[in-house]
């Protein structure tokens, strides 16, 4: 950035006057934003520089061994295998051939004989880690890695949950939520087996789940929702049918979505930031951008997103690190390789900006706290 | 997946850094008689040794290797060989509650357990028991409550629904699933009736409640509409009557946008008035952002009549212009560069050449590709 260091924006006289305004009215709303206010106050006091080496080995160590605190995620090991090497790639740390070799191998067990990918060997095929688990091949990205993939059956799998309605159910038996038409557009699109029959109707199903705040629900009625409004969106981009959704609304409720003093983002109105949204919600405003453009805007900037980079940068260094390695959701939290993963994604989002022809970076602190630049759609 | 926000991340509370691991049995010797109460593992149960445990295949050099309890362990290495023999018994049954209360997330059990419902034509009502239990327990989970949601369609009786949700509800007012299962409930089975009230009950408790403020647009939107004049009407009132109370509340000035954006913000007669009053008294950037949405509204409504003249055109622009800048610069600088956005795109909508931060960049769509990666 020139070096010269921008002053955080913490520390300027206006950051104060940015906490909550109760009005004199408490609600347990309004309670629990004063408490998260105060306990964050404190860490903006801290520097900001990206803990590399110990998010390393944090991560490094994950790949191989967890502690029994993880049984609770035995049926989504695939995820976790994508978190950890989605990480890795940001902080530019190679996985080594062995490693890499492994983590097919094992994922190889997940694969379900009927298509499709399980939380883990002997499970039944999910479209969660499905998509964690080709997401995770592409990373790796070797010959063997792709030649995990059965393609037919994989095929088969998703039209095994596909709806009458377009919309598609996460399992033979399972619920239905605009996830699983990301999910499922991601690998189709990954591994060339996308087919316009195969999502026929989820267009329109995705779109009648954007409602009145303009952003979207996991089902249609419900409250808009952080992660489910990226995973309609991106969907949508995904099958070409982006620009049917009311984008400006779209835009109006993801940026509303920045927290004026923590600079990180909440998932719905009136709750409580959270780090993870730092990918899902910011993740947004690029998909926003390109939607937009192509819909003939001509205004759009050529250096930045529409949301505030530095602020969003200045929450996730200063109060998502773990000083022993992992990232996590706010101050007081445990670190998780989900938060890792989706802190760090979010940290890329805000450093980089551009498109092919275009590059402007802002990275707040040293040059060293450079994340790999996420290419939007695919994470990767 | 662990779920999203509370359902992608909270249905799984990861405490790896636990400050003491608590010892599981101190009894070795103590006891000389056997405990009937005392926890065996299944690979020393009598009525289980016909079935051979299948342990997890993991390959020769595994991956994100978690490091089970022996409990844990035993009881998914029998889940396994019942699953593999397809056993429909009691005692598969029973196991089902086990690897659940190890691992409630595991959908693999969940599906089993239904299979076993079903083939042993198991009492729903003792299972409609059993899952409120769970739900009360880890109410974050999306199989908990896809569960219950199968199990109330099977009996077909929704009775205890709202009652139960309403319940979870008061220990968490939004969450997800929870409010999930309430509208898939009240639409199936049609019960709309107290819905409105709920929701007012619930505003009073909380009128910083979104997940509230979204169930009534959903109980309107499905009963009553908002095209009738007079329920939009009452509407308007009931927001403002909040805003009054917490003007820095944005879930009831998103309502307000929301119940009238499709009809156009400058419809209802007279409200752009009312918000210039409390413009006065009540100010908050949402107010603001509305009043600039007012406007916006007001100059796309002008193209098409006749009687908005040129010079109340340019005035309106005028006025929205100045409440982005004041957005941009001074009361909502988090967004400053979407306001700055706005500003220029309405700028150049209307047709009128105003200052702008930026210097003029030819916007050229054909200059190559651009494609955002």
């Amino acid at each position: 950035m020139d070096g010269v260091p921008t002053p955080l924006r913490c520390f300027s006289e206006r950051h104060p006057a940015e906490m909550f305004a109760d009005d004199g009215v408490d609600s347990v709303t309004s309670v629990e934003q004063r408490a998260v206010l105060r306990c964050l106050f404190v860490h903006f006091l801290l520097h900001s520089t990206l803990l590399r080496e110990q998010h390393y080995q944090y991560l490094k160590k994950g790949l191989r061994h967890l502690s029994d605190a993880y049984e609770c995620l035995d049926a989504s090991r695939p995820w976790l295998c994508f978190w950890i090497l989605h990480s890795l790639e940001l902080l530019e740390e190679p996985i080594p051939t062995a490693v890499a070799s492994d983590v097919c191998q094992f994922l190889a067990r997940c694969q379900s004989p009927t298509g499709g990918f399980a939380g883990g060997p002997g499970q039944h095929a999910h479209l969660a880690p499905t998509y964690a688990a080709v997401n995770a091949l592409c990373i790796i990205g070797t010959e063997e890695a792709y030649n995990v993939i059965n393609r037919e059956k994989l095929l088969d799998f998703l039209w095994s949950v596909k709806q009458p309605d377009g919309s598609f159910v996460m399992h033979v038996g399972g619920e239905v939520d605009v996830r699983s038409a990301y999910c499922a557009a991601s690998v189709a699109s990954l591994t060339n087996i996308l087919t316009p029959k195969l999502f026929e109707d989820t267009t329109n199903w995705i779109l009648s789940c954007q409602n009145w705040e303009g952003g979207l629900s996991g089902v249609p009625g419900l409250e808009a929702h952080g992660g489910y409004t990226f995973c309609g969106t991106a969907a949508l981009v995904i099958l070409g049918k982006e620009h049917m959704l009311d984008l400006k609304a779209l835009l109006r409720w993801v940026v509303s979505r920045q927290m004026r003093f923590e600079g990180g983002f909440q998932g719905r109105c009136n709750k409580l930031v959270d780090g993870c949204y730092s990918f899902w919600q910011a993740g947004l405003l690029p998909l926003l951008h390109r939607a937009l453009f192509k819909e003939g805007e001509s205004e759009l900037s050529r250096q930045r997103w529409m949301f505030e980079q530095q602020a969003l940068q200045e929450y996730i260094l200063l109060c998502c690190q773990n000083p022993a390695g992992g990232l996590l959701d706010k101050p007081g939290k445990s670190r998780d390789f989900y938060h890792t993963c989706y802190c760090l994604s979010g940290l890329s989002i805000a450093q980089h900006f551009g498109n092919m022809d275009l590059h402007h970076e802002m990275i707040l602190g040293k040059e060293e706290n450079r994340l790999v630049r996420l290419q939007c759609m695919h994470l990767h | 997946m662990s779920g999203v926000e509370e359902t992608l991340n909270e249905s799984v509370d990861i405490k790896e850094d636990k400050e003491f691991d608590v010892e599981a049995e101190d009894h070795i010797g103590d006891d000389y008689f056997v405990d009937p109460t005392r926890y065996l593992f299944y690979r020393d149960r009598k009525e289980w040794a016909d079935l051979e445990p299948v342990p997890q295949d993991d390959g020769p050099n595994p991956v994100v290797k978690i490091a089970y309890s022996e409990k844990f362990s035993d009881v998914y290495d029998y889940f396994r060989a019942l699953l593999k023999n397809d056993e429909r018994s009691d005692r598969a049954f029973a196991l089902t509650a086990e690897a659940i209360e190890l691992n409630a997330a595991n959908y693999t059990v969940w599906h089993y357990r239904r299979v076993l419902l079903q083939a042993l034509s198991k009492d729903l009502r003792e299972e409609m028991r059993y899952i409120t239990a769970i739900i009360e327990e880890q109410p974050k989970n999306y199989q908990v409550w896809h569960h219950r949601r199968m199990v109330v369609e099977w009996l077909n009786d929704p009775s205890e629904e709202l009652e139960f949700i309403a319940d979870i509800l008061s220990q968490d007012a939004k969450n997800y699933h929870a409010w999930q299962h309430r509208q898939w409930v009240i639409q199936e089975y049609k019960l709309w009736d107290n819905e409105l009230k709920f929701v007012e009950n619930l505003l009073e408790d909380d009128v910083r409640n979104n997940s509230a403020w979204n169930q009534r647009h959903f109980v309107i939107s499905h009963t009553t509409g908002f095209s009738d004049p007079a329920i939009v009407e009452r509407e308007i009132q009931y927001c403002l009557s909040q805003i009054r109370k917490a003007p820095h509340n944005e879930s009831a000035w998103n309502y307000l946008k929301g119940m009238l954006q499709d009809r156009g913000l400058s419809s209802p007669p007279g409200l752009l008035e009312r918000v210039l009053e409390l413009k006065e008294t009540h100010c908050s950037p949402y107010l603001l952002a509305f009043l600039f949405d007012c406007y916006e509204d007001a100059l796309e409504n002008s193209n098409q009549k006749e009687n908005v003249g040129e010079e109340e055109r340019k005035d309106i622009l005028r006025k929205a212009l100045e409440i982005c800048d004041l957005l941009a610069n001074e009361k909502d600088t988090i967004r400053k560069e979407y306001w700055l956005f706005l500003g220029r795109s309405l700028e150049n909508k209307s047709g009128s050449r105003g200052p702008s931060d930026k210097p003029p960049e030819p916007s050229d769509p054909a200059s190559g590709q651009q494609e955002m990666s």
